[in-house]
């Protein structure tokens, strides 16, 4: 009796103290995003809203052949920059977890994230230096003689765009590996091991299994809110590097269209979690079969 | 270890990694004390000219100091928010407890443009104007779960048997929470109070679209950054944002040390 007294007050301390947060965030990410769904079923003439509900948002944007290509094409370029990003990211997060001696491991971890905190829109911007016809790369290729003229195709394509987001994107991956690969019991690897698995066995049938939930988390953590990104297509893309997010900008600045923007933002995160859940689902088949 | 075929061929691998890893941060300083507004090798000599040019670009000081303070009450906020949430999912169990979280911390995986967009809708619906006010309200709710994350590490490390003590001794919840508790996580609240200074400082897609006629800094280089000959004075403001950012995040991580070492717990890989 007396117990379940102070369970209660327990249970309404922690939701008093968990209150100004979430009130926080109710107001201004849960209602905002209710408020963005609800204007992609309505329409929009120059300033005037019109608050008759139509699928006509959704309509155009599933169905019309601009907004197809540019949403296929993010897709693209998040799948691209989320498996480059990853295969990049693992070999590090192995070198830090096992090669590097405990003590030095924080200081790895701070190296690997220095170069993040250059500003975001200067780093983009560099990397149009680095990529450009006059730039580091076709500099130093012309300098040691590999080349002659300049190479076209390094910058202003989609390339350049994974590139760009990889770079961005790395540190975030690099730590939920190095993270899931920490907590690998050393003692499994020797098993395996002593029962006469080789290098790349051991490494397919234990380390790789184990470092799947920060595989997962880094496969996660990249792709999702990659599909949002607009300053990259933006600075390095060209002409055919327009992505969706640079659509979803245009229709709530210039062309004044915040309903299709809200409607093409919401199909973007409905298509980026649907494929977000099936990776989850087969990665659960996966690892059960596994075990 | 023994070093075999593969574990060379893995620091072979490191160094590329390294090299593509630190390439733009490498070449901002360089670029930023070239003598030539064509940003491209060969260099054509050494001017300090640019960091005066930074200093004396009016817009650009405007824009600092808008971004100062937004980055500062920012983190104030996120911080006071962040303790509550990581105070209450570390010490209580409470109905909904991973429904509120969730919520809170989603921001941390949403792309930026959603957060921006959505808020736009409602200031805009609701009639308010875009002013630095609104860019402070987004970026609060960005900062939020990297705060929270933080601080429930900090609390997390925190011995109960301390809070109990000084109950059992005559000290009223408030006051255990004030004398022992807060002085016990103040370096996570320190490192709490940098990160998302620092985050808030370089943030622009939900500035860009919460922004009135007041630019923040990365608001007002994105304008910038149309004109060729203004390149170089960007770069030379970007070197000094970097080391601005290093000197912060350094501090953070010191901070950070003293707290695991004042709970007692292991000092582990940690933030960055």
């Amino acid at each position: 009796m007396n117990f379940s007294f102070i369970q209660k007050i327990r249970r309404q301390s922690g939701l008093i103290l968990v209150s100004p947060p979430f009130f926080y965030a109710l107001l201004l990410l849960a209602f905002p995003l209710m408020g963005v769904f609800a204007l992609s079923f309505w329409t929009q003439d120059y300033l005037e809203l019109n608050r008759d509900l139509t699928l006509d948002n959704y309509r155009e944007a599933w169905t019309g052949a601009i907004y197809q290509a540019l949403m296929l094409r993010s897709l693209k370029i998040s799948i691209l920059v989320t498996l480059l990003t990853v295969v990049l990211a693992f070999p590090v997060a192995y070198y830090i977890s096992f090669h590097v001696s405990p003590k030095k491991k924080p200081l790895w971890i701070f190296l690997i994230t220095i170069p993040f905190w250059t500003s975001y829109l200067i780093r983009i911007f560099l990397w149009k230096v680095i990529l450009g016809f006059n730039g580091v790369i076709n500099g130093s290729l012309i300098g040691i003689g590999f080349i002659d003229e300049p190479l076209k195709f390094l910058l202003f394509n989609q390339g350049a765009i994974v590139v760009t987001l990889s770079h961005a994107w790395i540190p975030f991956a690099i730590l939920p590996i190095y993270v899931a690969l920490e907590k690998i019991d050393r003692s499994l690897l020797e098993a395996s091991e002593d029962l006469g698995d080789g290098p790349v066995r051991r490494f397919m049938r234990v380390t790789l299994p184990l470092a799947m939930p920060g595989i997962i988390a880094a496969t996660l953590i990249v792709f999702i809110p990659t599909i949002g990104d607009y300053v990259t297509p933006k600075l390095v893309g060209g002409p055919n590097g327009l992505l969706i997010a640079n659509m979803i900008e245009v229709q709530f600045k210039k062309a004044n269209n915040a309903p299709l923007g809200a409607a093409l933002a919401l199909s973007a995160m409905f298509i980026v979690s649907a494929i977000a859940m099936v990776f989850l689902w087969f990665n659960r088949k996966y690892l059960r079969q596994e075990q | 270890m023994v070093k075999t075929k593969q574990s060379r061929y893995l620091v072979v691998y490191i160094g590329i990694f390294l090299v593509f890893l630190y390439a733009p941060a490498l070449l901002l300083p360089i670029f930023s004390f070239n003598d030539s507004t064509i940003v491209a090798f060969p260099l054509s000599g050494f001017t300090l000219a640019w960091f005066i040019e930074v200093f004396k670009t009016e817009p650009l000081l405007t824009a600092a100091l808008n971004s100062l303070l937004v980055a500062v009450i920012t983190s104030v906020f996120a911080t006071i928010f962040g303790i509550f949430a990581a105070r209450a999912s570390t010490r209580y169990q409470f109905p909904g407890k991973r429904g509120i979280m969730g919520l809170i911390m989603v921001p941390m995986v949403l792309p930026e443009i959603i957060i921006g967009v959505s808020l736009l809708v409602v200031i805009l619906q609701l009639g308010f104007n875009l002013s630095l006010t609104t860019i402070i309200l987004g970026h609060i709710l960005l900062c939020l779960p990297f705060c929270t994350a933080i601080l429930s590490a900090g609390f997390q490390g925190l011995d109960k048997s301390f809070e109990e003590a000084s109950q059992d001794l005559g000290r009223s919840r408030l006051e255990t929470f004030w004398y022992i508790t807060l002085p016990l996580v103040m370096p996570a609240i320190i490192s709490s109070l940098l990160i998302s200074f620092t985050i808030s400082l370089d943030e622009f897609i939900i500035a860009f679209f919460l922004s009135g006629t007041e630019a923040t800094l990365p608001v007002y280089i994105w304008g910038q950054l149309r004109f060729p000959t203004r390149i170089p004075i960007i770069l030379a403001l970007g070197t000094v944002l970097l080391l601005v950012s290093l000197t912060l995040l350094i501090i953070a991580e010191y901070f950070r040390r003293i707290g695991a070492r004042k709970t007692g717990t292991e000092v582990k890989g940690g933030l960055f």
